[in-house]
């Protein structure tokens, strides 16, 4: 168990950071990184060759799918808990949180699909083959979900979302 | 000069700096002569950085004491989990007329590792001892094979004692499945072709350093023992007496790895 450690513990901070984008509650967050590490601790001897953050990820993303699942009657378009709010700051520092949070509630407002596949490339620097892992989709698919990610964000940036489109609540499937 | 025509994928991959350096310079080229799709591929640049930035303070909040993985690895260790108490259950229904000693092994408040490993040793050296056709699937000829499969499979390095000075001569090994995972398996012979197993694998959290213990299970019956967290176990159809001293020499090895 102290290879474990060793590898699985400085990858902690990293997982927090996924979970707490792909699901945007702090507590949710943490508790799925929690389940995450009890299950790591008991599948270790199981798992199979490779890279060990892959393998992680993967733990924690079906979590988080699981979870999703579950709780389907969810709002959606909550934006991530980034900081600490009661921490104030110079006013240099306060206008880039509020664009931080502003890109963050951005991103929530992607569909699930595209934003796990944005933070697994462009934040947590995994490799197209070990996010479509991470995902059990093709590669293929990974790379037309991140150039949707990608356009679908740069029009939310630039505000020219149509915001009655597709990714409101699924519920009400009209005509 | 041809080049190969630039696609969607290398765009995303020169945002995320994941091309060969010279297919990177190809794209870069291409961006100079296309100022459209560099603005965008700017633009996704941009977006790279700028949540790479928001989300970066989240990954530097001190770690609450509930994510804390030795603490983790510890509880686990002590609370038997249901699976556990599932595999003692199916054990005593599967063991029968040795009932009486697997229930003392499944039964005790903190399950040994040592009785475990013994049992798998056991199993393995009931399967294949007496196989008079593939008793070991790769021979000691190819022994360089051998460690090296079971070193990648159990993701240390094996060494495969050397018995001849007791005796025995190694016929090979194999891979085994455990409850625990792979475990590596030798199999020695001696002149008169009596035959013992010595398997080995990762303890998992029960019995990281244990000392040699006796260990029997009917008429088979041998020695377990476990160093740094990596477990022994010897087994053979001889009395304790005479396995004592190979066991010995094995775990005299195994710590000069």
């Amino acid at each position: 168990m102290k290879d474990m450690l060793l590898q699985v513990e400085p990858l902690i901070p990293a997982l927090r950071r996924y979970a707490r984008a792909l699901v945007r509650n702090r507590a949710n967050a943490d508790d799925l990184v929690q389940d995450c590490l009890e299950r790591a601790v008991s599948r270790w001897y199981q798992r199979r060759d490779g890279d060990v953050r892959a393998w992680l990820f993967t733990i924690l993303h079906n979590l988080a799918v699981n979870q999703f699942r579950q709780s389907s009657a969810r709002g959606r378009h909550v934006p991530i808990d980034a900081t600490n709010e009661d921490n104030f700051g110079e006013a240099a520092v306060q206008e880039q949180r509020l664009m931080y949070k502003d890109v963050l509630s951005k991103l929530a407002r992607l569909p699930e699909d595209q934003r796990a596949v944005l933070l697994l490339v462009a934040v947590e620097d995994l490799s197209y083959a070990d996010t479509a892992k991470v995902l059990n989709i093709p590669v293929g698919t990974v790379m037309s979900r991140l150039s949707r990610a990608r356009e679908r964000l740069q029009q939310e940036i630039e505000g020219t979302v149509d915001n009655t489109a597709s990714n409101v609540v699924p519920i009400r499937s009209e005509k | 000069m041809n080049h190969r025509p630039i696609t969607e994928d290398d765009l995303h991959a020169y945002v995320d700096r994941v091309l060969e350096p010279e297919r990177q310079a190809e794209v870069a080229a291409y961006l100079g002569d296309h100022p459209d799709v560099a603005k965008r591929v700017t633009a996704f640049a941009d977006q790279r950085d700028l949540l790479r930035a928001a989300l970066a303070p989240i990954a530097e909040e001190p770690l609450p004491p509930k994510l804390n993985l030795a603490r983790i690895i510890e509880n686990r260790a002590r609370r038997p989990s249901v699976a556990r108490w599932a595999m003692a259950a199916m054990l005593l229904l599967s063991i029968g007329g040795l009932g009486g000693w697997a229930v003392r092994g499944a039964w005790q408040p903190s399950p040994s590792g040592l009785v475990a490993l013994a049992q798998e040793a056991t199993a393995s050296y009931k399967v294949y001892a007496p196989d008079r056709i593939r008793p070991v699937e790769v021979r000691a000829s190819d022994s360089g094979q051998l460690v090296q499969w079971v070193s990648d499979r159990l993701r240390r390095p094996v060494k495969v004692p050397d018995l001849t000075t007791s005796g025995y001569r190694l016929m090979g090994g194999r891979l085994v499945a455990t409850e625990h995972g792979p475990a590596a398996m030798f199999m020695y012979d001696d002149d008169h072709g009596s035959r013992i197993v010595v398997l080995t694998r990762p303890m998992s959290s029960a019995d990281q350093n244990a000392p040699m213990t006796p260990q029997s299970q009917g008429d088979v019956g041998g020695f377990a023992w476990a160093d740094d967290g990596v477990g022994y176990s010897l087994v053979g159809h001889a009395a304790p007496e005479f396995l004592r001293p190979i066991a010995n020499e094995v775990r005299k090895q195994a710590r000069t790895i």
